[in-house]
């Protein structure tokens, strides 16, 4: 019974991906083509020749009519093709490979230390509310949310990485790792590992420190806001009366009861922040040097390479989206109420 | 004219009016304990860095854009000292001047961003949730598209393509991009809340009697609404201005000509560090963290004095929807 209808959810949830992600597929195409001015000029940088431009118009469809185009677009990406970049000519799907797992690297990371920070900090807020240990949370919540990643990133380089020499500040390993270590899934945590380098896991965790820690910390101000807010709410709720009433002692009331309730919408908070974090990884990669997706992100945009944002921004896009999708699938999974 | 004529008595509709006003600002005045420390510190803060822009030509010894005084140029990236402060940049410019007038630069887009976020996104939310139909499910579709899709990068996208065209970069652009953003937040919130309200027998009994939608929209419904949006317009400003230096930070904000601006600041600011100068960066990010911090403050307290009534509602008549963490962090607390 529960079988059919979970499956009912998801047939349905799946439904409302496509319209969503035709819409922003759609914005993107609008707001980059349609925009005043010639593309391929401004990534070439100014005035070109014709002879020029005029074969990579041809090569990247710029001279078809827009209709025509906005199909091709429609149908490449269909096809998994996120096109070519115009100014050093790479394919997105070596982007998406190459850059898309030291992104991967840096925000998993990121994610971890933004639960375990922001998760316990809340947990004690929210349990000892309107005591100093609720203010100190709540204080470390909106501070951190306050703080830009790139200022925070910027602090910890002078701290952890000039005046102490403790660790080091740009790259994501040193550039002799980087030539040694064998490729296997491009992300260097998980091939130093595979191949047992373990001076090399040394030295790509050393360059991990800084920015992991970083990103997850600015984005642990969320969770200490919504795990404080959730404690506070199941404690208030008849069952930890009534788990009370039956003479449970306090600490197992807290534990396994308040806690382990309010800890369910963290599954929905964790995805739903990989927004946030995308946001805060292209700040934060920048930054450190990381040669992350958002790093990449950057210097297309700078160099005003059209089909490298826009390849960029449409793999976002589909990340944000397959996410939130996963989410609710993980979601009505847990909990049969959301799947009415 | 109005300055030559009498004072205006008080008519019994304008007694009325400082009547309302006076319950309205009561939840201020009795509010205790953390709510109240937090609103009042926020208002310090906030009404600090108004003084700032406001008299930034009176506070500052420099102009932002200065670099030599008398004959005598500034020393580059010079240490902080009795004529320079907070130090000097790269291009010789006084740190704290750039910090006094950033204040300015922030303020000045961050309000023509909300002034334009809430007039495009409070109408659209107010006429979607009231007339439904499919119009409303248009609307619902993109705002929500838009509203799932990482802010930042919305706003990169925006200032990208203003900044490339024949637009160009600068205030209006800035602004632009941000309201943007923030659109589909105003445009969720004012919608769901206009949903609940629009079936109040208060409201149909308006329709009942005869009233124009536009009539029913405009007196019955929008105030009922509006009331939400203050904490959250405090609290999306504190976003604002995380977002507008963010914008700077990747070089698609102010011109460093057109304005100081903390986040251009701190980006110019990162190669300094490598060679241990602090100066440069230290200064324009503490303001960042500062005036967000006093806005967040702000805002929260408002949110815990003047909302208990939508607490409890929101535990009770609403349906608690888990999938808004945005607008669950703006409202909650």
């Amino acid at each position: 019974m529960t079988g059919t209808s979970l499956r009912t959810y998801l047939i349905t949830r799946l439904a409302l991906v496509v319209p969503m992600v035709l819409i922003l597929l759609t914005l993107v195409f609008l707001l980059m083509r349609v925009a005043p001015g010639n593309p391929i000029q401004a990534a070439l940088g100014g005035h070109v020749p014709e002879s020029v431009v005029k074969p990579i118009e041809h090569r990247l469809g710029f001279d078809k009519p827009l209709l025509t185009q906005y199909g091709d677009y429609l149908w490449d990406i269909l096809r998994g093709n996120f096109g070519t970049t115009i100014t050093d000519n790479r394919p997105l799907s070596q982007i998406i490979q190459q850059n898309g797992a030291a992104t991967l690297e840096l925000t998993f990371f990121a994610m971890l230390i933004a639960i375990v920070v922001g998760v316990a900090i809340g947990l004690v807020a929210g349990r000892y509310r309107d005591t100093w240990l609720d203010v100190g949370g709540r204080m470390f919540g909106i501070v951190v949310y306050a703080t830009p990643p790139f200022f925070l990133g910027l602090l910890a380089q002078l701290v952890f990485g000039v005046w102490l020499g403790w660790l080091p500040t740009s790259d994501q390993a040193s550039p002799l790792t980087q030539a040694l270590l064998k490729t296997h899934t491009n992300i260097l945590f998980v091939d130093a590992i595979w191949d047992g380098n373990w001076g090399a896991l040394w030295d790509v965790t050393q360059h991990l420190i800084l920015p992991a820690t970083t990103l997850g910390l600015i984005t642990a101000g969320v969770f200490v806001r919504l795990v404080r807010v959730n404690v506070i709410r199941t404690m208030r709720d008849d069952y930890i009366e009534a788990a009370r009433a039956r003479g449970i002692a306090e600490r197992r009331v807290v534990f396994s009861h308040a806690f382990k309730n309010a800890l369910v919408p963290v599954i929905t908070v964790v995805g739903l922040n990989l927004a946030l974090l995308l946001g805060g990884a292209v700040l934060t990669e920048t930054t450190f040097n990381w040669p992350g997706i958002g790093h990449e992100l950057v210097l297309y945009l700078e160099n005003r390479d059209y089909a490298g944002v826009q390849g960029i921004i449409v793999v976002f896009a589909l990340v944000v989206v397959a996410v939130s999708v996963i989410v609710d699938f993980i979601n009505a999974y847990v909990d049969p109420r959301i799947r009415y | 004219m109005a300055s030559t004529s009498a004072p205006a008595p008080i008519t019994p509709h304008g007694r009325a009016k400082l009547i309302a006003l006076g319950r309205a600002t009561k939840p201020i005045r009795e509010a205790s304990g953390m709510a109240r420390f937090m609103f009042w510190t926020g208002v310090g803060i906030t009404l600090f860095f108004v003084a700032l822009a406001i008299f930034a030509p009176l506070l500052s010894r420099y102009n932002f854009t200065q670099y030599a005084s008398g004959g005598h140029r500034f020393p580059q990236l010079g240490h902080p000292s009795s004529a320079h402060w907070m130090g000097t940049t790269v291009q010789s410019s006084d740190v704290m001047s750039r910090v006094v007038y950033g204040a300015q630069t922030e303020l000045e887009v961050v309000a023509i961003a909300l002034a334009m976020s809430l007039s495009v996104g409070v109408p659209l939310g107010l006429i979607s949730g009231y007339f439904g139909g499919i119009l409303d499910r248009a609307l619902v579709l993109l705002m929500d598209a838009l509203f799932a899709f990482p802010y930042l990068l919305i706003a990169i996208v925006i200032a990208f393509v203003l900044a490339t065209s024949s637009i160009g970069g600068g205030i209006l652009t800035a602004a632009i991009a941000i309201t943007a953003a923030y659109v589909p937040l105003y445009f969720r919130v004012v919608r769901n809340h206009v949903i609940s309200v629009r079936e109040e027998p208060y409201v149909d009994a308006a329709r009942a009697l005869g009233a124009r939608p536009r009539t029913v929209i405009r007196k019955y419904v929008f105030f009922n609404v509006v009331q939400n949006v203050p904490p959250i317009a405090t609290l999306n400003a504190a976003d604002a201005i995380l977002l507008l230096a963010s914008l700077g930070f990747l070089g698609y904000g102010i011109q460093p000509s057109q304005g100081a601006e903390w986040g251009y600041d701190v980006s110019r600011a990162v190669s300094d560090a490598a060679s241990g100068i602090w100066w440069t960066g230290l200064f324009p990010g503490l303001a960042i963290v500062l005036l967000v911090t006093g806005l967040t403050l702000l805002g929260e307290g408002l949110n815990e004095t003047l909302n208990p009534v939508l607490r409890q509602r929101r535990f009770g008549r609403f349906e608690f929807d888990e999938r808004e963490p945005r607008e669950e962090a703006l409202l909650d607390q």
